[in-house]
């Protein structure tokens, strides 16, 4: 029955298709405080989904600025709230802190990306992915047109995330990366990508502000960020098996729900997000078929499989060596101005120039010019 | 005015008002002018500023006949050049000048826009510029002003015009400005100035001395011989207007204070306590009310502050309780508050933060006084302590603090906090600490229910607490639905009507008044010198028709100390200098400090005349002794040049007489008890007074000492001296204390200005008398009582101004205010060489 078996075949080819074998996140709060509550809150939520759909904490590097849970402020210690109904305790019973307090810091963040970590760091506190890992980035905290500040002392621009991106790319520490960041003018920091294989989102574009959420009386803080709440409620009815795509989660925050305009980049990634499952990047579960059938895998399947495939993207998947065109994504005209003078100035100032130059010399002195 | 299509029309529609004034003094100006359409365009200028100025620049039309003046002007884009059009057109007042403002506001090229920044300058020069041809002819100068590509060639072509002031130059600015604006690029400056034709004098115009072309372009102002003559000419000759024009401009910058589209509202400028986003769950005023009866009644058993039974109940409530015992002498006795050899008990309990280290804390403080007074603020205090003990969310202790005899006990309290002795009390160590003091509020209640609060402000010598914590309260006032006022004043809701303003205004000066007494206004007033933001809050209960229980008032208190729980840092985010026409608007120190400018720039002009003055003398003399008639010049100038010796007299004997209006009174008040059926301190008060009157006696006393007394030069030296002196002093105080300096400097300054020896010398008299600080005093005192509608009749105003002296001494003595010594030992002796000068001759 050539044809059942072409159909498990195809079956196999999809099992085997989605080029990852491990997945990691790096999830950060740069923001201290205590009426930055709101910061810790989103990071564990989306620390408490990652969890939930299989990433175990040896996979996760959870960076936190400050320890709501335990500040004096806090009236219900131990917790931190992710809604003010209190029915969500994202802190839960099992959160393992990587880098906490001012451990977090820039250069920290970038050698955790880059794996250039003195030698006696823990394994728990390093980024061991390779070239077959997916890796979840989330940040959050506040933030400007083109910088992300950590702490109240220091701050990655948009430039340093992406050449760091880029080397991990050249290093082969990663597969794809889905980064998603929640802060004011968060577009701004996924401009200056230009490594392939990375889809970002943010919570709002340049020149706007991310906004809070969930103003608790109890608390006396904002408990979270809007967009995060919502990719929250969105990441909450996600489970292992679902078959959600990245094109859901571009809807999650309209912009009538989060005020600001949540934005995404996907020019930079080689497969259609509508292919891209949201457990792609928020799980680690291994697809599990079972079959009747006994499947002879054809050893012709290699040569199959170097074809491309019709219904992926036409181009060649990217090898480390080609990069995309960097030169051209750097060096972008710079924006015109808004303002320009208007033409008559010009016309004024020639006028201006030819009136001081007959008041100085006269018009007898025109021979002499033509 | 509807034609505006643009974003800055949209924005004028929102501040119509402005643009209405300003077009409003433009029709005025066309009353008598000769023009067309002037009034016409204004309509369309983009934006506020435009408009002010087009309606200053048409004022300056009254009698000119321009044609079509104002009309672009409108279109100015920016507001200096506006600005400056204003002015230069004024300078038009009597010219046959026609399109002078025209271009100033048709800059648009990128340095017009830098000039944007530097406006000032470019304004400054056109000003300067214009109102040198005040008799001139010239036509189209200011012209290329606005085409001037940056603001030294506006500013250069303001002096060179002066030296123009009887010229007939025919666009002379023109060359010379665009001369300086091409400098930048490489022509040389002569280039530009060699274009233009020299000044020709003409008629009856003095022999002005042929320019030298301009070194550089730009040019120092006083480094050239040529604009310095121009410079000390229009110093000389405009001295008097431009005086009375400053002190115009002060007093009006001051008024127009209270002015609500002057004031910006006040907003909450620290993170960390956001907002009121609390949920207050006190509701334990019948708790409050309970202890306050206890508490009334142990204290009338104890006949004063129940030591005992407050200890108790505090540590029953679970705090750490201390007592600070102190006593303290006072100088001389305290007739208004019967009090002399002082001895007190604080007591004070610390609730500990639960989860955090006692590093910081807030205070809550209740002054314990006599009667039956301020009970309920200690029984809600009790209250609020024993809900507090309650909540675990402390981050920071609490202390909780009865002071008792008011300032002395929190002064004793204080020092013995920060373990300093800065004051001659006597108390015994502190035990009990709780980290650094972030806030302070202090509470006064003395009835159960209340119908508004009020918040004062004003801390030991006009200091003022952090912006922030006085938005906190009123913020929580807004939540809880209480009425808060300031200086007793409830902010009304128009603010567009007259009737608003002079509310604003009352509120305003009484704020200003109390500032400059620099007596604290509420024990939270010596907490400010330690750098610990703190307010007085009082409960207000009249008949009104509203009243709160305890248990809303207990709301705003548990809000506002939960906000400053939060607190992360000191309160630094928000003003420290500033003005409060009503609680929810403020005047910055940037806004209200060139009202003060002004008033000083009058001594300044005065001065700078008088030097002038005395050198032209110089140089005279020297002249004549060029001339070679020496023998008959010999004398003269001898006689015109005092030496040190005249100048030095006046100024020991003057400060000598402050330092013992400072020392006598208290050091001499035995002596005087001994000698005059007086009790000591109506003996202090009376011999400050002797002392001060007899100051009036000096000039016939130096007169004795004085040597080449007489002369012009003398007094003119003696009250140049006197003249910087008082503007340094003012300038000083006003840094310190903005009210202070202010009213001192709006009475003292113009007739500081006026006096000299010639002329009505028994007027100048009269006016130095009312302008001394003492009558400047009386008169606050009677403002300030005609302000709280508590009107006081002539003798009673004098029995609080003989108060007022008391006090003002004994919150020297006892807190360290500086007013009294600031007053005795410079103020004083300043008014005193004016004095001197009057009586010169």
């Amino acid at each position: 029955m050539p044809d059942i078996f072409s159909l498990f075949q195809d079956q196999a080819e999809q099992f085997f298709k989605s080029g990852h074998t491990n997945n990691w996140a790096v999830l950060v709060c740069t923001s201290r405080f205590w009426f930055n509550y709101r910061h810790v809150a989103n990071t564990l939520s989306v620390y408490r989904s990652v969890k939930r759909l299989g990433i175990p904490d040896s996979h996760i590097v959870l960076m936190l600025a400050d320890d709501m849970a335990c500040n004096p402020r806090n009236p219900k210690p131990a917790t931190v709230f992710s809604h003010k109904n209190m029915e969500l305790n994202v802190y839960g019973d099992d959160v393992e802190v990587d880098y906490r307090s001012y451990e977090v810091t820039v250069e920290n963040f970038l050698r955790v990306l880059t794996g250039r970590i003195p030698p006696g760091t823990p394994r728990s506190k390093r980024l061991l992915s390779d070239d077959r890992s997916n890796i979840l980035i989330y940040m959050t905290g506040h933030g400007g047109n083109g910088f992300l500040k950590f702490q109240d002392s220091e701050e990655i621009t948009n430039v340093e995330l992406a050449d760091a991106f880029e080397q991990m790319w050249q290093k082969r520490r990663y597969n794809e990366l889905l980064f998603i960041i929640d802060t004011c003018q968060g577009a701004s920091m996924y401009e200056r990508f230009y490594s392939p294989n990375i889809m970002a989102l943010a919570s709002s574009q340049v020149g706007e502000d991310s906004l809070s959420h969930q103003p608790d009386l109890g608390i006396g803080v904002h408990l979270m960020d809007r967009y995060t709440f919502y990719v929250l409620e969105f990441l909450e009815e996600i489970h292992p098996a679902s078959q959600t795509n990245m094109n859901d989660l571009f809807q999650v925050c309209p912009k009538s729900l989060c005020v600001s305009t949540p934005g995404h980049r996907t020019d930079l990634f080689q497969r259609d997000p509508q292919n891209v499952l949201i457990t792609d990047f928020f799980g680690s579960v291994r697809k599990v078929e079972i079959t009747a059938e006994t499947i002879s895998l054809d050893p012709n399947l290699a040569a199959f499989e170097s074809k491309p495939p019709k219904d992926e993207l036409a181009a060649e998947p990217l090898k480390y060596a080609e990069q995309l065109p960097v030169a051209q994504i750097i060096h972008q005209k710079p924006k015109q101005k808004d303002w320009h003078p208007p033409g008559g100035f010009i016309l004024g100032l020639w006028a201006l120039i030819i009136m001081v130059f007959f008041k100085t010399y006269g018009i007898k002195h025109m021979k002499h010019i033509f | 005015m509807g034609q505006g299509w643009e974003p800055w029309g949209a924005y004028r529609a929102v501040m119509g008002l402005w643009g209405a004034y300003g077009a409003g003094p433009g029709a005025v100006g066309c009353l008598w002018g000769q023009d067309r359409s002037r009034g016409v365009h204004i309509g369309q200028g983009w934006e506020l500023w435009g408009a002010y100025g087009a309606g200053l620049g048409t004022l300056g039309c009254l009698w000119g006949r321009a044609r079509s003046r104002g009309v672009p002007m409108g279109q100015g884009r920016e507001p200096w050049s506006a600005y400056g059009a204003g002015l230069g057109a004024v300078g038009c007042l009597w010219d046959r000048a026609r399109s002078r403002g025209v271009h100033v506001g048709q800059g648009w090229e990128p340095w017009g826009a830098y000039r944007a920044v530097m406006g000032l300058r470019g304004a400054y020069g056109t000003g300067l510029g214009t109102l040198g041809c005040l008799w001139g002819r010239a036509r189209s100068r200011g012209v290329h002003v606005g085409l001037g590509w940056e603001p030294w060639g506006a500013y250069g072509d303001g002096p060179g015009a002066v030296g123009r002031m009887w010229g007939q130059a025919g666009s002379c600015g023109v060359p010379w400005d665009t001369g300086a604006a091409w400098a930048g690029g490489g022509v040389g400056p002569q280039g530009g100035c060699g274009g233009a034709e020299p000044p020709l004098p003409v008629g009856n115009a003095p022999p002005a001395p042929q320019r030298p072309p301009p070194p550089l372009a730009a040019m120092g102002l006083l480094s050239d011989p040529y604009r310095r003559r121009a410079l000390s000419r229009l110093v000389l000759r405009l001295n008097t207007p431009l005086c009375l024009l400053s002190y115009a401009a002060g007093l009006g910058w001051f008024l127009a204070l209270a002015f609500p589209p002057v004031a910006p509202r006040t907003y909450m400028s620290e993170n960390a306590m956001g907002s009121t986003m609390v949920e207050e769950q006190f509701v334990y005023g019948e708790r409050a009310l309970s202890y306050a009866r206890e508490f009334a009644g142990h204290k009338k058993k104890a006949g004063g502050l129940p030591v005992a039974w407050l200890e108790k109940t505090m540590w029953n409530l679970g705090l750490e309780v201390y007592k600070q015992p102190f006593s303290r002498t006072l100088p001389f006795p305290d007739e208004t508050r019967e009090r002399y050899m002082v001895k007190g008990t604080n007591v004070y309990g610390i609730l500990r933060a639960p989860r955090a280290a006692s590093t910081e804390s807030l205070v809550l403080s209740v002054p314990c006084s006599e009667g039956q007074h301020n009970n309920q603020a200690v029984g809600l205090m009790l209250a609020l302590a024993s809900y507090f003990r309650g909540q675990i969310y402390w981050a920071k202790d609490i202390i909780f603090l009865v002071n008792e005899h008011d300032l002395l006990g929190m002064e004793a309290w204080l020092e013995a906090y920060h373990d300093v002795n800065i004051t001659e009390m006597q108390s015994s160590g502190m035990l009990g600490r709780a980290g650094a003091i972030q806030a302070a509020v202090s509470l006064e209640l003395s009835s159960d229910v209340v119908t508004s609060f009020d918040v004062a402000v004003e801390g030991l010598n006009g200091q003022l607490p952090n912006l922030d914590l006085v938005n906190l309260f009123h913020a929580f006032c807004q939540k809880n639905g209480l009425l808060c006022t300031i200086q007793g004043k409830l902010q009304r809701s128009d603010w567009d009507t007259l009737p608003a303003y002079a509310h604003s205004l009352q509120t305003l000066l009484l704020m200003v008044l109390k500032q400059g007494s620099g007596r604290p206004q509420g024990d939270h007033g010596l907490f400010l010198r330690y750098h610990i933001e703190a307010i007085t809050v009082r409960g207000i209960n009249s008949f009104r028709q509203y009243k709160y229980d305890m248990s809303t008032v207990g709301k705003t208190l548990e809000g506002m100390f939960r906000k400053l729980n939060n607190l992360l840092e000191r309160l630094h985010q928000s003003y420290f200098f500033y003005l409060l026409p009503s609680l929810s608007r403020f005047v910055s120190i940037g806004v209200y400090m060139p009202a003060f400018g002004f008033l000083i720039l009058i001594l300044v002009l005065k001065a700078l005349d008088l030097w002038m003055k005395l050198s032209k003398c110089d140089a005279s003399s020297a002249e004549r002794l060029w001339d070679g008639d020496q023998a008959a010049v010999h004398g003269t100038a001898e006689e015109s040049r005092p030496g040190l010796l005249t100048l030095v007299p006046p100024l020991l004997i003057c400060h000598a007489t402050g330092l013992t209006l400072y020392f006598l009174p208290v050091l001499g008040q035995h002596v005087a008890t001994q000698h005059f059926p007086v009790s000591e301190s109506e003996a202090v008060v009376l011999t400050v007074i002797a002392i001060y009157v007899a100051g009036l006696a000096l000039p016939h006393n130096t007169h004795r000492v004085l040597t080449g007394s007489g002369s012009d030069r003398g007094w003119m030296t003696l009250k140049l001296l006197a003249l910087l002196y008082l503007a340094m002093q003012l300038g000083c105080v006003a840094l310190v204390n903005f009210s202070l300096g202010f009213l001192l400097a709006a009475t003292m300054v113009p007739v500081a200005a006026a006096v000299q020896p010639t002329g009505p010398k028994y007027l100048y008299a009269v006016l130095l008398v009312l302008v001394t600080p003492a009558v400047t005093l009386l008169l606050g005192i009677f403002l300030y009582q005609e302000l709280i509608e508590y009107p006081v009749s002539v003798l009673e105003c004098w029995q609080l101004f003989l108060q007022a002296v008391a006090e003002g001494l004994l919150d020297h003595y006892l807190y360290g205010s500086i007013v009294f010594p600031f007053v005795a030992i410079f103020v004083y002796p300043c008014w005193l060489l004016l004095w001197n000068v009057l009586f010169w001759k």
